[in-house]
C-alpha cells in the first residue's frame, strides 16, 4: 500500500478529483492548506502598511492506494494538475503499514 | 354591506371629533409631527451607526481573535452611555448651567418632557432632543475605542470611558450647544464657533483622546514588525455603508427640524462622502498602484467626519471641495505621517476623526453662508467667503479648546484609572486575544 499526497492548486482541485475517480480511486482526503514552494507571494495594502503574504492557498490530497494502482493514480493528478507554471505543486509518495476498515475491523489492501 | 359601511363611519368619526376639538382650543406652542417624525428617525438612524455600524466596521479591521471584544466595545457604549445620560450627563451638556458645563436640573431627566424647549428644539418633544443628542453621547467614546483596539481590559474600558463622558464630551457639548455655551454661536457663545453636527463636540475630542490612548497604552504586541491586517474588510465594508446612511441622521438631522436646512446638510452630507471616497481612493491608486476597498470606505467616513461640521453652514459645491480635502489629507496622515511618527492608533480614529474633524471645523469658517443658514441674521456675513474672516479664528478657537480638553481630560483619567485596576491586559492575554480572555466567547465556530 501507497500513501500518495498531492499538494495541488486549489483551482484544479475538481479536474483532479474527477481523474482519480475516472481512474478508480474512490477514497481521499482533501484538506484545505497555505504554503508555498518556490513560488513568490504577493503584497497587499491595508490603510498604508505593506504586507507580504507569502503563505498562499492551496489544497493537499491525500490518499492510500494498493501498491498496482499507484501509478495510475500518480498519473491521473499530473496530467490534471500541470499547467507548466511555478507553483503547480509537488506530489509526495511513501509506503503504509497497515489499513484497517474501523467498520468491520478489515485490514491490509482489502480495507482500501 | 352595512358591516363595512359601519366601520367606514367608525373610522371617520374621530378624525370628525378631532377637527372639532381643534377648532376649540386656543393656540399653543405645537409640536410638529412633520420635524418629530423626522427628528426620531434621525436619533434610530444615529443609533444604527453605532450599532451595528461602528462595532463592524472596527470589527472587520481588527484579527479574528478580538472581533467579538472589539464590537462588544461599542455596544457596552450604546448600554452604559444612555444609562449615565438619564442619570446625569444629559444634564451636565445641555442642563442650564455656566459657559462651560451644565446644571444638574435635568438629572433623572427632571423638566424634561414632551412639551418642547423652546432653546434647543421649538417644534419637538424636549425628551426627541434629548434621546436625539444621546447617540452622539453613544457614538463618541465609541469612536475611541479604535485606539486601543486589540489590548485595553474590558472592565478599564468601560470606566475610563464612563468618566471621559462626564470629564471631556459633557463640557464640550455644552461649550458648543448648550445654553449659554462659551462656543454657542446661536445661543450666546463668547466665541461663536460654527459646528453643525459635532466636527469639535464628537470627532476632535474623540480623535485627540484617541491619539493620547493610543500613545498612553502603547503600542500592540508586535507592532510594527508583526503584521496585523483586517480580518474582513467584507464587514467594514457593509459597516461603512451603515455609517454614511446612518450620517444622513447624525448631520440632516442635526437641524433639529424637517425643513430645507435639513435638505441642505443632507445634500452636503451624501455629496462630501463620495467625493472624500474618490479623494482617497485616487490618492491610494498613485501611491500604490490600486485602489484598495478598505481606502475608498476609509475615504467616505474621512469625508462623513469633515462635512459633519459644515453640512449645514455651506453650499453643495463647498461639500464637493470639503470632502475631496478630507479625502486626500485623511489619507496622508495615515499612510505617511502616522508611519513618520510610529504610534499605535489601530483603527486610525485620530488619523480619522481628529484630522478630518479639525480640517472640517477649519474649512467650515472659511465656506460657511447665510445663503444656507443665517446663524448671525438675514444676511450677516458668516464665513470667510462671505467677508467674516474672523470665523476662521473663531473655528481655530473652538478646535483649540477640543484638543487642550481632550489631551488634559483624557491623560488625567487614563492615569486615574490604571492606578485604579490597570489598563491595559497582560502580554499572554493579548497574544490569545481578547474574546477568549476577556470574553470567554469566540466570533467565529465554522467547526461546529
Amino acid at each position: 500500500m501507497q500513501k500518495i499526497e498531492a499538494v495541488i492548486q486549489p483551482s484544479k482541485l475538481d479536474a483532479v478529483k474527477d481523474a482519480l475517480l475516472e481512474a478508480g480511486i474512490e477514497g481521499m482526503t482533501i484538506l484545505e492548506a497555505r504554503g508555498h514552494g518556490r513560488q513568490k507571494g504577493h503584497t497587499e495594502f491595508y490603510r498604508g502598511r505593506e504586507y507580504t503574504v507569502d503563505l498562499l492557498p492551496k489544497i493537499k490530497i491525500e490518499m492510500v492506494v494498493r501498491d498496482e494502482m499507484a501509478d495510475k493514480a500518480i498519473q491521473a493528478i499530473l496530467s490534471t494538475a500541470r499547467t507548466g507554471k511555478i507553483g503547480d505543486g509537488k506530489i509526495f509518495v511513501s509506503k503504509i503499514d497497515d489499513a484497517i476498515r474501523i467498520r468491520n475491523d478489515e485490514r491490509g489492501p482489502s480495507a482500501l | 354591506m352595512h358591516l363595512r359601511r359601519l366601520i367606514r363611519l367608525l373610522c371617520v368619526l374621530p378624525l370628525g371629533c378631532a377637527t372639532a376639538a381643534l377648532a376649540q382650543t386656543p393656540a399653543a406652542p405645537t409640536v410638529s409631527a412633520g420635524d418629530n417624525a423626522w427628528m426620531l428617525t434621525s436619533a434610530a438612524l444615529v443609533l444604527m451607526m453605532t450599532g451595528p455600524g461602528l462595532a463592524l466596521f472596527y470589527g472587520g479591521l481588527v484579527r479574528r481573535k478580538n472581533v467579538l471584544a472589539t464590537m462588544m466595545q461599542s455596544f457596552a457604549m450604546m448600554c452604559i452611555i444612555t444609562v449615565l445620560w438619564a442619570l446625569v450627563s444629559y444634564s451636565l451638556a445641555f442642563g442650564t448651567g455656566n459657559a462651560f458645563i451644565g446644571g444638574l436640573h435635568n438629572a433623572f431627566m427632571h423638566g424634561v418632557s414632551l412639551a418642547p424647549d423652546p432653546d434647543y428644539a421649538p417644534t419637538i418633544p424636549a425628551q426627541t432632543y434629548m434621546i436625539y443628542q444621546l447617540m452622539f453621547a453613544i457614538i463618541t467614546p465609541a469612536l475611541i475605542t479604535g485606539a486601543f483596539a486589540e489590548r485595553m481590559k474590558f472592565s478599564a474600558m468601560c470606566l475610563f470611558l464612563t468618566l471621559w463622558a462626564i470629564v471631556v464630551y459633557s463640557p464640550m457639548a455644552h461649550m458648543v450647544w448648550g445654553k449659554g455655551g462659551f462656543l454657542n454661536a446661536s445661543l450666546g457663545g463668547k466665541i461663536p464657533c460654527l459646528d453643525f453636527a459635532g466636527g469639535t463636540v464628537v470627532h476632535v475630542t474623540s480623535g485627540v483622546s484617541a491619539l493620547v490612548c493610543a500613545l498612553y497604552l502603547g503600542k500592540r504586541v508586535g507592532y510594527p514588525k508583526e503584521p496585523s491586517p483586517p480580518h474582513s474588510v467584507v464587514l467594514s465594508f457593509i459597516g461603512a455603508c451603515l455609517l454614511w446612511v446612518g450620517w444622513f441622521g447624525f448631520n440632516a438631522g442635526s437641524a433639529v427640524n424637517a425643513s430645507g436646512l435639513a435638505t441642505s446638510a443632507f445634500v452636503n452630507t451624501h455629496f462630501a462622502t463620495a467625493a472624500a471616497a474618490i479623494g482617497w481612493a485616487v490618492a491610494e491608486w498613485i501611491r500604490n498602484g490600486k485602489p484598495s476597498a478598505l481606502g475608498a470606505i476609509s475615504g467616505a467616513v474621512a469625508g462623513l467626519v469633515a462635512i459633519t461640521p459644515a453640512s449645514g453652514f455651506v453650499q453643495p459645491m463647498s461639500a464637493l471641495f470639503i470632502g475631496l480635502v478630507a479625502g486626500v489629507g485623511c489619507f496622508l496622515m495615515v499612510t505617511v505621517v502616522k508611519g513618520i511618527f510610529g504610534y499605535d492608533d489601530s483603527l486610525d480614529a485620530f488619523g480619522v476623526h481628529g484630522a478630518g474633524g479639525t480640517i472640517g471645523a477649519i474649512l467650515t469658517g472659511v465656506f460657511a453662508t447665510s445663503v444656507i443658514n443665517p446663524v448671525y441674521g438675514a444676511g450677516k456675513p458668516t464665513g470667510w467667503i462671505e467677508g467674516n474672516g474672523r470665523q476662521v479664528l473663531n473655528q481655530l478657537a473652538g478646535v483649540a479648546i477640543a484638543w487642550v480638553l481632550s489631551i488634559v481630560g483624557t491623560l488625567i483619567l487614563l492615569k486615574l484609572v490604571d492606578m485604579v485596576i490597570g489598563l491595559r491586559v497582560t502580554r499572554e492575554d493579548e497574544i490569545e486575544g481578547l474574546d477568549v480572555t476577556q470574553h470567554g466567547e469566540e466570533g467565529y465556530d465554522f467547526g461546529s
